[in-house]
C-alpha cells in the first residue's frame, strides 16, 4: 500500500498490553509521519520499551491497532518477517552477535534475509561502517570494541536492511558517559537524512534537539505530547512537570 | 546481560569474572594420580612376586606378555566409545532441539525421552539393547548377524544422547535473550536464528562438558563386559583365569586401570584448559 503524505507511517490506536497480572500499556495512541523523529520519555516502568517492541511485533498486543505503512501489526495473518524488514531496531545492550566480526554482523541479514548479492552487500556494509565513523574496525569482533563503537555497529547493522523506520530503545543507557555523544551524533545524522525514528531515551538535551514530537508516557498511557519547544516550556500536566523537574 | 539459565547441567557461562569460582571437572584427575597408579602397580607387582611360588615368571613379565591382547581389547573400548559418542551426539542434538521446539507436543515428548534415558542406569539400558535388538538382520536375502559390541555401543549411545540433549537445551537457554531479540528484529526465520546466531555460540559453551561426557563414557565402556563383549575388561578376566595365579589379580586390574587413566587424563586436562580459556574472554 502506498502512503499518502498525510498518512502516518506508524499509527498506534488504543494499544493495550498485559503481562500476566501486570498491565503495561493502557491505551497508547500515537502517530509518526514519514521522516519524523519522535522521542518517548518517561519514568522507568512506564512501558516505553514494550511500546517499541509492539511496533515490530516482537511483543504481541492484547487490544488496539498498530498500522505500519498501512498494514495492521495486530493481525494473526501478518507476515512478521516482512514487517521487520521495514522497521529496524537498536537495543540498549547492543546485542551484536559476538561470534561474528563487525562487518559480518552488518552483512548477515541483507544476505540471508533479503537474499542480496554478497559483493553488493559488502560494499553497502563498508559504506555504513564509514557512515558511523568506524572505518578500519570492520574485522573486529564485538568484544574488541567499546560500548559506543558496538552500539554504532548495531545501528549500521539495522540500517543495512534499509528500513523505512528505526526504533531506538534507550540506546545510550548502558554506555560510558564519554561514548554517549558519538552514538547520539550518529542518530542525529540519521534523523537529518530523513530517517523516520522512534526514540526511547533519557537524554533530555538530545530529545529536545532532535525530536519533532516529544511523547511523555507514565504508567502505560501517553500523558501529553507536543513539539519540544512547547513541551519543555509549557507542559500542562502535573506528572510531566514533576518528571521534568526531577531530571532537568 | 546474563540470564539465569534453568539448566541443571554444568554448562559454561560466559564472562565469568573470578577464576577462583571455576567448577571442578567431573573427572578430577591430575598427573599425581598417574604417578601414584604406576607406583601402586610396581608395588603390587613386587608383592605379587613375593607371594609367587618358586620358578613362576615375574608379574611384570606376565603383564608384558599379555599386553598385545589387552591392547586389542582396549582398542575395542575406544572404538565403542567413538561410535557411541557419535551416535549419541547426533541423536542428542536432534532431541535437544526438540526440547526447545515451539510445538508443545514435540517439546513434551523430547523432554520425556531425555528424562527417561538420562535417569536410567547405563547397565540397564545396556541389557535392554542386548536383549531387545535382533541378533541378526535381514538385508535382501542374506542374514547379517549383529555383533554384541554393536548392540552394546547402541546401548551406551542412549544415555549419551540424553545427556547431549540436556547440554543442547541448557546451552541454548544460557544464550542471552537479547541475541534472540536482535535476530528476530532483523527478520531472521527461526531456523536462521538457531543456525546462524544461537547454535554457533552454543558450540563453544558445550565443548568442555561434551568432552567430559566423552571421558565418562570411555570409562563406562568396561560395563559391556557384563554382557559379554570381548573388550579389555573381559579379556583381563580371561587372562586371569587362564593364568590361574591369584597374586596376579591386583596388578592386572591396576594395569587395566592405568590404560584408561592414560587415555582419559589428557582429555580431562584439555577440558580444563578449554574452560579456563573461555573464562578469560
Amino acid at each position: 500500500m502506498v502512503l499518502t503524505p498525510d498518512q502516518p507511517l506508524i499509527r498506534m490506536r488504543d494499544v493495550h498490553k498485559t503481562f500476566g497480572a501486570l498491565t503495561i500499556l493502557k491505551g497508547i495512541s500515537l502517530d509518526v509521519m514519514k521522516g519524523e523523529v519522535i522521542c518517548i520519555i518517561g519514568p522507568s516502568g512506564a512501558g516505553k520499551s514494550t511500546l517499541l517492541r509492539c511496533i515490530n511485533a516482537l511483543v504481541p498486543i492484547d487490544r488496539g491497532s498498530i498500522l505500519v505503512a498501512g498494514q495492521e501489526v495486530h493481525d494473526a495473518k501478518l507476515d512478521k518477517l516482512a514487517l521487520r524488514r521495514k522497521v529496524g531496531m537498536v537495543f540498549q545492550q547492543y546485542n551484536l552477535f559476538p561470534h561474528r566480526t563487525a562487518l559480518e554482523n552488518i552483512m548477515m541479514a541483507p544476505i540471508h534475509v533479503l537474499k542480496r548479492d554478497r559483493a553488493e552487500v559488502d560494499v553497502l556494509a563498508r559504506a555504513l561502517m564509514r557512515k558511523v565513523r568506524l572505518e578500519g574496525k570492520e574485522g573486529f569482533y564485538p568484544g574488541e570494541l567499546s560500548g559506543g563503537q558496538q552500539q554504532r555497529v548495531a545501528i549500521a547493522r539495522s540500517l543495512a536492511m534499509q528500513p523505512d523506520a528505526m526504533l531506538f530503545d534507550e540506546v545510550t543507557a548502558a554506555l560510558d558517559p564519554e561514548t554517549v555523544k558519538e552514538v547520539l551524533v550518529a542518530i542525529r545524522e540519521l534523523a537529518e537524512d530523513g530517517m523516520t525514528c522512534v526514540i526511547v531515551t533519557h537524554e533530555m538535551g538530545f530529545a529536545r534537539e532532535v525530536a519533532d514530537q516529544i511523547y511523555f508516557t507514565d504508567r502505560g498511557v501517553v500523558v501529553e505530547h507536543g513539539p519540544p519547544a512547547e513541551f519543555f516550556t509549557q507542559c500542562r500536566d502535573d506528572r510531566t512537570r514533576q518528571f521534568l523537574s526531577q531530571i532537568l | 546481560m546474563i540470564l539465569a539459565s534453568r539448566t541443571d547441567l554444568a554448562v559454561l557461562k560466559p564472562f565469568r569474572l573470578s577464576a577462583a569460582s571455576s567448577t571442578p571437572p567431573a573427572l578430577p584427575l591430575d598427573a599425581r594420580h598417574g604417578v601414584i597408579l604406576i607406583a601402586a602397580l610396581m608395588l603390587s607387582a613386587a608383592i605379587g612376586d613375593a607371594q609367587a611360588g618358586p620358578g613362576a615368571p615375574s608379574i611384570i613379565a606376565t603383564i608384558v606378555r599379555w599386553t598385545p591382547l589387552l591392547a586389542k581389547g582396549f582398542a575395542l573400548n575406544i572404538a565403542m566409545s567413538f561410535m557411541a559418542m557419535a551416535i549419541g551426539t547426533a541423536l542428542g542434538v536432534v532431541l535437544g532441539l526438540g526440547q526447545i521446539s515451539l510445538l508443545s507436543p514435540m517439546r513434551a515428548s523430547s523432554w520425556f525421552v531425555t528424562q527417561v534415558f538420562r535417569n536410567s542406569p547405563w547397565l540397564v539400558l545396556l541389557f535392554y539393547c542386548i536383549l531387545l535388538l535382533p541378533f541378526e538382520v535381514r538385508i535382501g536375502n542374506s542374514f547379517v548377524s549383529v555383533p554384541d559390541w554393536a548392540k552394546a555401543t547402541f546401548g551406551l549411545a542412549l544415555p549419551v544422547m540424553a545427556n547431549v540433549s540436556e547440554l543442547v537445551r541448557g546451552a541454548v537457554q544460557s544464550i542471552p535473550a537479547g541475541q534472540w531479540e536482535a535476530s528476530e528484529a532483523l527478520a531472521f526465520t527461526r531456523w536462521q536464528m538457531l543456525g546462524m546466531v544461537i547454535l554457533p555460540q552454543c558450540v563453544k559453551r558445550m565443548t568442555p562438558p561434551w568432552m567430559n561426557l566423552y571421558a565418562i563414557l570411555t570409562v563406562a565402556t568396561p560395563l559391556t563386559s557384563v554382557v559379554g563383549v570381548s573388550e579389555a575388561m573381559t579379556l583381563t578376566g580371561d587372562i586371569l583365569s587362564s593364568e590361574g595365579r591369584t597374586e596376579l589379580l591386583v596388578p592386572m586390574y591396576l594395569y587395566l586401570l592405568l590404560w584408561f587413566f592414560m587415555y582419559c587424563y589428557p582429555i580431562a586436562r584439555a577440558t580444563m584448559a578449554l574452560e579456563r580459556r573461555f573464562q578469560v574472554q
